[in-house]
Formats: structure tokens, C-alpha cells, sequence
């Protein structure tokens, strides 16, 4: 098994994310709480963070049609959705958030569904990264992971 | 001489209602060698401290219960009953509102700090909590604990002339008032507690 390539690529996937601005700075934040205490902590973390925020947009894409133009609801579960994208460092999805409250504030039900569609797409590309992201440091497993120090 | 209070880690009560947050904090408090018990609303937080929403003033009926917890950590937005609503509670009830309470808040809205600093709120963090903000939680607790020992040692200074040989409930009083000279009258009892009593700011 060819562990440095690997974990060259898994490296890469990670910076790429950084990079790209689909993470920032507090997911650093959270893989330093990973430690042999709570070795799979990160990945627990992001699992959490897909079925919570898909559970919010859910909700939300059923208020947008049972409540049409009920601005202050809709704001209510975004401002959910973007605390959990803010604890995880979920930074591209952050910001469509903001965007989508920002269109609540003036009360723009296009602009409301069009940030919708944004975060939508931002969610499903940050989920299948980091799905590829954990399964490449799966396949590399602990003997891989043993000669190295984690990323 | 004086011994160490409690060899056990301090325990820290966290209220979220968020799934995320929840397990976010709890690591964060476990990584800073806390022990940790997360509920996931005040009313929870409530019954789990052994008081009830209705009249939290009348927490004697629980105090055989062992709950013991040396902060409190909650954030400000939850459905139903909010951090605040959570504070305002702890605040009121004899047993508990020397706890250290500690709320989180994704908004930074300075009415609101305020609001919850003015209710006897000890810290306000915002989210996210890092590892850094975690440093800020003991010097809370080793604050309360003097308070509460400032309240007993008080108890037994007015209770010395009718009972010289008060017996405290809490065991460092017991030690404190061993570690000085038995002779000592009252005031001097109290000058020499409060330089024995460590400082942990």
C-alpha cells in the first residue's frame, strides 16, 4: 500500500479545501481537540455537522413553502444553520447564510431562494470532499498513520 | 496543614441545544481536564441540578442529592428557556447562585453581554468556544469557592463564642481552622484564614 501517496493526497484535498475557502481557520480549531483520547474526534465532528445541517435545510426548504414570506421564521432557522457552519469552520457555507438573512432583511423572497441554491451547492461539495478527505486517511489507517505525525 | 480541597476534577454542566455545539464543548471542557455533563435545554439543566422551574427557591427538598457542579456553561439562544431565562433561575435559588455561569453566544450584541453580565453572568464567550477560552473557567471557580468558604468561615466566627467546636459541614473549614492555633481568639482565626487560603487569580 502506497501510504505516502496517500497521505500526499489526502494533504492536498485538505489544503485544496483551505485554499478554496470552503474551511477556514476553526476547523484547524477542531482537529486540535482530536488526540488519542478521541482519535476519530474530527470525522465525528463533520458526521454531526452533515445530518444536523441537512436536518436544518430540510426544515427550512418546508418553512419556505408552508410559511411564503415569513421572513423571520426563515431567518430563525438560518441563523441555526450558520452557527453549526460556523462551529466547524464551514466557511463558503457561512457566508450563504449570511447572505440568505441578509436577503430576509429585505425581505427578498428571489434573493431568499437564490441563497438557498447556493448553500445547497456549497453543502453537497464541502460533503463530498471531506467524505473523499476521510476515506483517503481511512485507507491509510493506523499503520500508515503510525510513521507520521496526524495532519 | 492545610490539604488539598478536592483531588476531583471540577465539574462543568454545559447547556446547548445544538447536537454540534454540545459535542464541541463537551471535548473542549475534556481536553482542559473538566468533568463534563451536557444537557440539551435549561429546563434540563434545571432538573439536573434538582431544582424546578416553578419555584426555584425551594431546592431543600434536593440537597441530600449529590450534584455537584463548579460552573455552568449555557447558550444564550435556545428554544424555550433561553441562557438568560437559565441564569436568571441559578441567580435565584439559594443553593446554586454561587455557581459561575457562563454564557455562550454566536451574536456579538453588547445589550445583550450586558444584559446577562448585570443578572451575575460570570463570563460571556463567543462562539465559536476555542481551546483558549477554556483558561478563563477555572479562575471562576477558585473565585466561588473562596466566596463560599468567605460565607462559612463567617457562619463559624458567629458561632464561636456559643460553640467553640463548630463542626462544619464543608471540609477545608475544618481544615483551615486546624491548620491555626486553636488558642487563637475569633479575629485572629479569621486574619490567619485569609492568608492561608490560596490565591488563584
Amino acid at each position: 500500500m502506497d501510504y505516502s501517496n496517500l497521505r500526499r493526497q489526502a494533504a492536498s484535498l485538505k489544503k485544496g479545501l483551505f485554499d478554496q475557502g470552503h474551511l477556514d481557520e476553526q476547523f484547524r480549531q477542531v482537529e486540535d481537540l482530536q488526540d488519542e483520547a478521541s482519535p476519530n474526534f474530527v470525522e465525528e465532528v463533520v458526521v454531526v455537522f452533515f445530518k444536523d445541517s441537512g436536518r436544518l435545510i430540510s426544515n427550512l426548504e418546508q418553512a419556505l413553502e408552508k410559511y411564503p414570506r415569513d421572513f423571520n421564521r426563515w431567518d430563525a432557522y438560518m441563523q441555526q444553520l450558520k452557527g453549526s457552519c460556523s462551529s466547524i469552520g464551514a466557511s463558503r457555507m457561512k457566508n450563504e447564510c449570511m447572505s440568505f438573512r441578509d436577503n430576509c432583511g429585505q425581505r427578498s423572497v428571489e434573493g431568499c431562494m437564490g441563497s438557498l441554491q447556493k448553500l445547497k451547492r456549497e453543502h453537497a461539495i464541502l460533503r463530498q470532499k471531506l467524505e473523499s478527505y476521510f476515506q483517503l486517511l481511512r485507507q491509510v489507517g493506523p499503520a500508515g498513520a503510525a510513521t507520521r505525525p496526524a495532519m | 496543614m492545610a490539604v488539598a480541597i478536592a483531588e476531583a476534577p471540577f465539574h462543568v454542566l454545559a447547556v446547548d441545544d445544538s447536537v454540534l455545539d454540545r459535542k464541541l464543548i463537551e471535548r473542549l471542557l475534556k481536553t482542559s481536564s473538566f468533568q463534563v455533563t451536557t444537557v440539551d435545554s435549561g429546563t434540563k439543566a434545571l432538573e439536573f441540578l434538582g431544582l424546578h422551574d416553578e419555584d426555584a427557591s425551594i431546592s431543600s427538598v434536593h440537597q441530600d442529592v449529590e450534584v455537584n457542579v463548579n460552573l455552568i456553561i449555557t447558550d444564550y439562544c435556545m428554544p424555550g428557556m433561553t441562557g438568560y431565562d437559565l441564569l436568571k433561575k441559578i441567580k435565584e435559588s439559594s443553593s446554586f447562585r454561587d455557581i459561575p455561569v457562563v454564557i455562550m453566544s454566536s451574536e456579538n450584541i453588547p445589550s445583550r453581554i450586558n444584559r446577562c453580565l448585570e443578572e451575575g453572568a460570570n463570563e460571556f464567550f463567543l462562539k465559536p468556544v476555542r481551546l483558549s477560552d477554556m483558561s478563563k473557567l477555572k479562575p471562576h471557580i477558585m473565585k466561588s469557592r473562596c466566596k463560599e468558604h468567605c460565607h462559612q468561615d463567617e457562619d463559624l466566627l458567629s458561632n464561636s463564642e456559643t460553640n467553640p467546636t463548630n463542626n462544619s459541614s464543608s471540609s477545608s473549614d475544618t481544615i483551615t481552622i486546624s491548620s491555626s492555633n486553636p488558642t487563637e481568639k475569633a479575629a485572629d482565626d479569621e486574619i490567619l484564614t485569609k492568608t492561608s487560603r490560596p490565591n488563584h487569580n
